[in-house]
């Protein structure tokens, strides 16, 4: 995973606390929006230092008045930052959302360990009803109990009465859930 | 044809408008903020309203291939509720936004105090962001509203190629584009304007600093008549060319001023995620 010191090495650039309210809706406009190293882009980078830089309610905040790519980006810096269990409801409000992009995001991270089982079902669950691939699902065979697979099976069930299909990845997990 | 419909309140709108506006050609749009039927009466009801044009409703634009930006402030109506102005305060946060094509709509409804005080407000927020006005013009006495919002941009200092003055017709469409202001036109089922007038307008006044839009809403009124407008121009003589002009590269020039217009390809921008395509729709 990477970390925030190796995001610094990529762009070296202190930001001041005062600062950060103004400066993190512009990120994409300031500091672009290419890819800078693995799985990060420049913006999501200087993002994720900036919510170093500041308090966790501060963190609360921006993700509170934050567009979509915003609150991406704090669920992406989440794991990186010394919060603790503090942005775990900006999880569970993204998973509120119909937005496919922050369900993914809310699980997609080593922050999503920090949900409750049952939480974390409903997520797996609300992911396979929205078509959000469960590739993207942070330690989804470690996690997945017999509980999932239950409600799996249930869903699986309904979508054979009404003739609709099951989407490949969640049969896939509901059989090996099965196996075991 | 390419459609940029430059004022259409989206969120009142269904999924069946979206489709039929794909269909139809309507490739980009903005969303401006505005009154609902239902007047709001604190500040967190306009955070709610302002987060879903910038976020939920730009998601639901984009699986309809259509793109979706937005303009922010507290529109002339609820400005004279005291309870409401707090919202001027949460502006400039929504205004730093990436989405945030303009600042809009502002302008006047009474012509109350309240509203010159709030409209001079945000024609300097505008400045301070960098960012186009759009000015909505009162539905009742206009000639009289259109020419005081005319003198108040002027006196803001604002340039005026970057203010756009909407709903207008026959009676205020000079005293705009005199000013060197923008000149806005909302095409409606049965009132403000039809798109045989606008066909008019167009042949008198010509295509410059020109938008045609269908300012469709929670009120009768029909997000396809950009379309339709389209149509009486070809009708009327006019070539692909100039309806291309007024139907999409005039807007595109328009909120291009912002430096904030993003027309990339919606289904590359927002269909992908972790490149995974997860736009497989709801269940």
């Amino acid at each position: 995973m990477t970390t925030l010191d190796e995001l610094r090495t990529f762009l070296p650039t202190d930001f001041k606390p005062a600062d950060v309210p103004a400066l993190f809706p512009a990120a994409g406009r300031r500091y672009g929006r290419a890819p800078l190293t693995e799985g990060w882009t420049t913006d999501e980078a200087a993002r994720a230092l900036m919510l170093a830089a500041v308090p966790p309610a501060e963190v609360q905040e921006i993700y509170r008045y934050g567009d979509t790519a915003e609150k991406l980006a704090v669920l992406k810096a989440l794991p990186l930052l010394t919060i603790g269990d503090e942005g775990v409801p900006l999880l569970e409000d993204a998973l509120r959302t119909n937005d496919t992009r922050l369900v993914a995001a809310a699980l997609g991270g080593p922050y999503a360990d920090r949900l409750g089982p049952e939480a974390w079902r409903q997520a797996v669950l609300k992911c396979v009803f929205m078509g959000v691939p469960l590739n993207n699902v942070h330690r989804l065979h470690e996690r997945a109990d017999s509980d999932l697979g239950a409600m799996l099976r249930a869903f699986a069930h309904e979508r054979q009465a009404a003739g609709r299909d099951m989407p490949a990845d969640a049969t896939a997990l509901l059989d090996r859930l099965q196996e075991d | 044809m390419r459609i940029f419909d430059p004022h259409i309140h989206m969120t009142s709108r269904t999924t069946d408008d979206y489709q039929r506006m794909a269909e139809a050609g309507v490739q980009a749009v903005v969303e401006p903020a505005f009154w609902l039927g239902q007047p709001r009466t604190n500040p967190g009801s306009f955070t709610d309203y302002f987060d879903s044009i910038i976020g939920w409703e730009p998601f639901r634009a984009s699986q309809f291939g259509i793109k979706h930006h937005a303009t922010i402030a507290l529109n002339p109506k609820e400005a004279n509720d005291p309870r409401c102005r707090p919202v001027l305060d949460l502006l400039p946060r929504y205004l730093a936004k990436d989405g945030v094509v303009a600042v809009g709509e502002i302008g006047y409804d009474s012509m109350t105090p309240a509203e010159d005080e709030v409209f001079a407000a945000q024609l300097a927020l505008a400045l301070d962001h960098e960012l186009p006005a759009l000015v909505h013009t009162p539905h009742r006495d206009k000639a009289r509203g259109t020419q005081r919002s005319i003198d108040v941009v002027k006196e803001s200092g604002i340039a005026p190629e970057r203010v756009l003055l909407d709903h207008l017709n026959e009676v205020t469409v000079a005293a705009a584009l005199e000013a060197g202001l923008w000149a806005g036109f909302s095409i409606y089922p049965d009132t403000k304007m039809s798109p045989d007038r606008m066909v008019a307008i167009l042949r008198e006044y010509g295509l410059d600093r020109v938008l045609v839009n269908s300012a469709a809403d929670w009120g009768k009124s029909d997000p396809l008549l950009t379309v339709r407008t389209a149509e009486a121009m070809l009708a009327g003589g006019f070539d692909k060319d100039d309806v291309d002009r007024v139907l999409w590269r005039n807007p595109v020039e328009f909120y291009g001023q912002s430096g904030r217009l993003d027309l990339s390809d919606p289904a590359e921008a927002e269909a992908t995620f972790a490149g995974n395509s997860i736009l497989r729709g709801g269940s």
